[in-house]
């Protein structure tokens, strides 16, 4: 192991330079490459690879990455892409192919708003467009976290219980752009990690149509085994986290990392790295005597509803942080946290920090503010947080 | 032979693509073979999972991406040591319009792919709409009066990539079409063939007279029968007689050119333009060989 000075573009490449040496003995690695900022630094790197039995094609769009990591993964091999706000959304057909084809594709996104009128900064509304494609989703908090995110994406999204394609999500800039010590594991921990993938289905020799038509009966057949394959991958990615564990002697973080929950009456629940900020103010808060923790939903697709169920149990009040808004509605993690709160709990949405405005301390404690003062839940609160 | 289209596929009567896929098979006689098919009317013709009318292995692409996921089955194959030849089968739609950008790109990066375009010169599956390959003077439901733009010239895009191989071929001259597809089936890096495939139900002909169209079309000069290596070695390999009376049969034959009232005299000056520029490229002024 070795300890370096990553951004998380860095992180994440690096990871996937691993994932994919570690493929050599079997069917090898393939990736289809376009930049878009702030991800570029991700696919530039990847470029730079000396990669045995591996891949990278720069392609002309980002419908195309997606478009040659189906093909390759179809074809066997391990597959890898990486792509950020209007890049997710041109590959967006594509991206729901491969969770339809059931294709185990990796793909980092460092989030970023949508434009037209263009903006490159951070929040999680172009991931979150993609949030019922079928892919598994993993939101990061620093860049370890990516990288160990990353190595485990694979070996979920391999597992023959799961076969589904993982977006590893980090807020462009914050974490995209951010260097920080990350240790890198050695390729031969990763080899052991990630073993050859054999993917049965994959396409060989003998005639078989791989998407053809399906009929509505087939649909709704094919629908439900991906859900349930869904439901699988909460509890696979526990095995997950166990044998990552034993590989590298660190425990990637869970499903809805908790921060102080224990005996807290209002909890913060929120997504990436303003979590992180969230935890400094819960911190100052507990000093101060009062009943606060945090709640960081790590992974958003399964949605973890059981463990925040578990984690809300002796909330009584509840401000869930957005950092997209899904218009017309609000806070998109709102309005799927909100049913896991006790009976009783009043729980309120905010919405802070859309096109990279950046929640400081003082917003959270708004925030708070706001929650203790409130005697009903009301409208998403949306709140400027400026650069 | 390899049996590409089986019994129990869903094609049109008379359909061109038919006759194409019937030919290709038994071009690729043991080659091992994989299909990319975009949305079309290859997509369907297939049939409903579980069953397949298909003989090789296919995947399913969405409509944009034909020749960039045959890129990813080809890359993976070629660093595994496979023989395999990765085809995409595509219609004139994910051709000539919405997969343009990834097939010009793939052509750029002379990927090892095989990319058939079997050009109908109608949107066949969604119910008959214009293409870029709609020839003008066609109605079709998006130009129930006739298309006013003429059809794209999609060899000489292709050309222009300096490709190893690319070229069209007659479904009327199955001997030079199986030559074309052996040629371009044993080639490596990115090769495109073009078949002219007549669509009774889009083009309102007789389903029997589907054959017959295309000689007509190819001695007339409408369709020029070539192939061009590198992007510069251009050969005609059928010589048109340039008959009007050809001209004049295709276009009666077919009720899409009756709204328009397009008559033979009104394409033979963009015919006469295209063979000048042919025979400027051919480097021979004098015509080869007649076809019989």
């Amino acid at each position: 192991m070795s300890v370096e000075l990553l951004s998380g573009n860095h992180a994440a490449a690096t990871a996937a330079a691993l994932a994919a040496r570690a493929n050599r003995a079997g069917r090898g690695f393939a990736s289809g490459l376009y930049p878009i900022t702030p991800s570029t630094e991700c696919m530039e790197l990847l470029c730079a690879q000396d990669l045995p039995k591996g891949a990278v094609v720069r392609v002309e769009s980002e419908h195309s990455a997606m478009a040659v990591c189906i093909g390759a993964a179809a074809a066997g091999a391990r597959t890898f892409t990486a792509t950020s706000a209007n890049g997710l959304v041109y590959m967006a057909e594509n991206a729901i192919t491969a969770a339809l084809l059931r294709l185990p594709v990796v793909m980092v996104v460092a989030n970023r708003t949508l434009g037209p009128p263009w903006n490159v900064w951070a929040d999680h509304g172009d991931s979150l467009l993609l949030r019922d494609s079928g892919w598994v989703q993993l939101y990061c908090a620093d860049n370890q976290e990516v990288l160990d995110s990353v190595l485990c994406a694979y070996r979920l999204a391999e597992d023959p219980r799961v076969l589904l394609p993982v977006m590893v999500c980090q807020e462009g800039f914050v974490l995209s752009h951010t260097v920080a010590q990350t240790e890198v594991p050695d390729q031969a921990l990763v080899d052991r990690f990630l073993p050859p993938l054999e993917l049965a289905s994959r396409l060989r020799g003998e005639a078989r149509v791989m998407g053809g038509i399906d009929t509505p009966h087939v649909t709704e057949a094919h629908r439900a085994q991906h859900h349930q394959a869904m439901a699988r991958a909460r509890a696979v990615y526990g095995e997950v986290q166990e044998a990552f564990r034993a590989a590298f002697g660190r425990r990637p973080a869970d499903p809805v990392v908790a921060h102080r929950v224990e005996d807290a009456e209002t909890v913060v629940v929120s997504m990436g790295t303003i979590a992180s900020t969230v935890d400094r103010v819960v911190d100052a808060a507990r000093a101060r005597g009062g009943r606060v923790g945090s709640l960081r939903v790590r992974m958003l697709r399964p949605f973890p509803s059981a463990d925040l169920e578990r984690l809300l149990r002796q909330a009584t009040r509840v401000a869930v942080i957005d950092r997209d808004i899904s218009l017309g509605l609000g806070g998109v993690l709102w309005g799927e946290a909100r049913a896991t709160a006790p009976r009783g709990a009043l729980v309120q949405g905010y919405v802070v920090g859309l096109g990279g405005g950046d929640p400081r301390p003082a917003h959270v404690e708004e925030i708070l503010g706001d929650l203790s003062r409130r005697e009903a839940p009301g409208d998403p609160v949306i709140l400027e947080a400026g650069a | 032979m390899t049996t590409v289209l089986r019994p129990g596929n869903s094609n049109c009567g008379g359909c061109g693509m038919s006759s194409a896929l019937q030919l290709f098979g038994r071009a690729v006689e043991a080659r091992p073979v994989q299909l990319v098919i975009p949305a079309c009317c290859g997509a369907v013709m297939a049939g409903s999972f579980p069953f397949a009318a298909l003989g090789v292995p296919t995947l399913l692409s969405t409509f944009a991406s034909a020749a960039a996921v045959a890129t990813g089955l080809s890359r993976v194959a070629r660093m595994n040591g496979e023989a395999t030849r990765v085809v995409c089968w595509a219609g004139d739609g994910g051709t000539y319009d919405i997969g343009m950008a990834t097939l010009s790109a793939a052509a750029e990066r002379n990927e090892d792919v095989l990319y058939v375009c079997y050009d109908n010169e109608v949107y066949g599956n969604t119910g008959g709409q214009r293409s870029s390959a709609t020839p003008a003077g066609a109605s079709t439901t998006s130009t129930p009066g006739g298309k006013r733009e003429e059809k794209k010239d999609i060899l000489g895009i292709l050309a222009a990539h300096r490709i190893p191989y690319a070229a069209s071929i007659s479904l009327a001259h199955a001997d030079d079409g199986l030559r074309k597809m052996r040629r371009a089936l044993d080639l490596g890096g990115f090769r495109f063939l073009h078949l002219l495939c007549p669509c009774p139900t889009g083009w309102k002909s007789e389903p029997a007279l589907g054959i017959e169209l295309v000689r007509l079309a190819v001695r007339s000069g409408l369709f020029p029968v070539l192939e061009i290596e590198e992007g510069r070695r251009l050969r005609v390999s059928v010589e048109p007689d340039f008959s009007m009376e050809a001209l004049e049969l295709y276009l009666s034959l077919q009720r899409r050119f009756q709204r328009s009232g397009l008559s033979a005299a009104d394409l033979r000056p963009s015919i006469d333009r295209h063979w000048r520029e042919l025979r400027a490229r051919s480097g021979r002024i004098v015509p080869a060989e007649r076809a019989r």
